[in-house]
């Protein structure tokens, strides 16, 4: 619990100094490749769902898989 | 610790409104998907519906069905209880709120069988940052779950759950992204099976053996931290892998690791390959055979809560049925993906042969095969 707060609070960190203009080292244009459906983390989220389902229900471990948002950000 | 969370989500959102980057709403597709798994005496299947829609301007919406109808007649249900056959259906729906660039997301889901009714929520907050390289996520979920046992109508017990998920996605160059989620999850309540026993030695009894039922704590705390990435090829295939640390306060500790191949094939079909690697250790209390009844105050064995691995292997086809789009939809896929699981325990006996000492069972292993049908549009 304690690394997730520290994590929350470097996120927030991040935010605040995400207005800063950072220069994009990967263009806007030059994310093509990465639109390409065969990039995305979650091509298809009705089955990562029950493919999850299927390991939860029969292994200890849980949680922390799964696509953490975002994407090629290229539209 | 949770308001502090909150509070925390609260300020990384107010922090993330000011900036000026676009983000995007998922697309607008519906889903349905046949699931079939059989493995280890076990039958699944049933349908999942999924619709997604964008129905304002800065507003999408979610909904999925879905249906387990179970058989059973596993390992556990042989030499315990008798088969039975069950059914769980499961209800969600979600909202995602777009401003400026942040996304908002909020839901609910409801799952319902005839003796465990499971509710959660959950509120997330998303931003793409740094020109759209970076996108940062955070969620919290609460759960509450209520606990029956047929047969005994005096039997009912809850369970509160509480989830903290923190992510992180970047685009590291024109080729390679990788993600980042840590994960905490904390259970309170009635966490083992109420049909489920433990075996103890007993010379009294003729197999050398006796059942008593199992005992769990009522608290867990887990933390899972998982990193991903995906690399494109130089020709159009797209490589990618998974890597899971998961440890919990009843001494499981897993490591989960994947490797998969993306292939567009023949113009209009994919191609998916994938291999995935588990393993964890026993929980502290699990035995497969406890030397005396009562013999501590909490007792497993349930071979979840084993030591074990998991080996799977996996193959997808998609094939573009709709390429240049019919009516109001822009496009549609129809898909099939065949998994194969062999789970191979490392102290959960088979119990199923009546001519070993007690202690001297076989291993218990079994193989799985997992089918999914489905049937993609997107409009």
């Amino acid at each position: 619990m304690k690394r997730c707060v520290a994590t929350a609070v470097v996120l927030a960190l991040i935010g605040l100094s995400g207005c800063s203009n950072v220069e994009p080292w990967v263009k806007p244009y030059e994310r093509d490749r990465l639109a390409d459906p065969i990039m995305f983390f979650d091509r298809d989220p009705v089955s990562s769902a029950y493919t999850h389902h299927v390991y939860e229900a029969r292994e200890g471990a849980r949680g922390g898989l799964g696509s953490s948002g975002g994407g090629c950000g290229c539209n | 610790m949770a308001r502090t969370f909150l509070c925390l989500l609260a300020l990384a959102t107010l922090s993330w409104l000011s900036c000026g980057h676009a983000a995007v709403l998922p697309e607008d597709r519906a889903d349905a998907l046949y699931h079939r798994y059989d493995g280890g005496g076990v039958t699944i299947d049933g349908p999942s519906l999924l619709v997604r829609k964008q129905v304002a301007k800065n507003v999408s919406v979610a909904a999925n069905y879905y249906v387990d109808s179970i058989s059973s007649a596993s390992i556990d249900v042989v030499t315990t209880a008798s088969a039975y056959s069950e059914k769980r259906t499961e209800m969600s729906v979600g909202a995602d709120y777009l401003y400026n660039s942040t996304i908002f997301s909020t839901g609910y889901k409801n799952s319902d069988e005839s003796d465990y009714t499971a509710n959660s929520a959950y509120f997330g907050v998303s931003q793409d940052l740094f020109g759209a390289l970076t996108n940062i996520s955070m969620s919290y979920a609460r759960g509450w779950d209520d606990v029956s046992r047929t047969g005994d109508s005096e039997f009912s017990e809850d369970v509160e759950r509480h989830s903290y998920r923190l992510g992180i996605s970047q685009i590291l160059t024109r080729n390679l992204l990788m993600g980042m989620t840590l994960e905490t999850i904390t259970d309170e309540g009635f966490l083992n099976n109420p049909y489920r026993s433990v075996r103890y030695l007993d010379p009294d009894s003729e197999r050398g053996y006796s059942y008593q039922a199992e005992i769990y704590p009522n608290t867990r705390t887990s933390t899972a931290v998982s990193v991903r990435g995906r690399y494109r090829l130089p020709y159009r295939a797209a490589l990618h892998s998974e890597y899971r640390f998961f440890d919990d306060t009843w001494g499981i500790a897993a490591h989960t690791g994947e490797l998969g191949y993306t292939q567009p094939v023949w113009g209009r079909w994919m191609l998916d390959l994938s291999y995935r690697y588990y393993t964890q250790t026993a929980a502290d209390f699990y035995s497969d055979l406890f030397s005396r009844e009562d013999a501590q105050n909490y007792m497993a064995r349930d071979k979840e809560l084993s030591d074990f691995d998991s080996h799977t292997l996996g193959i997808g086809v998609s094939y573009e049925i709709l390429p240049e789009g019919w009516r109001f939809f822009e496009k549609g896929n129809l898909s099939v993906r065949y998994n194969y699981i062999y789970f191979d325990y490392e102290n959960f006996r088979d119990l199923r042969d009546d001519g070993n000492a007690p202690g001297t069972e076989p291993l218990y292993n079994f193989s799985a095969n997992v089918v999914q049908f489905f049937f993609s549009v997107w409009f």
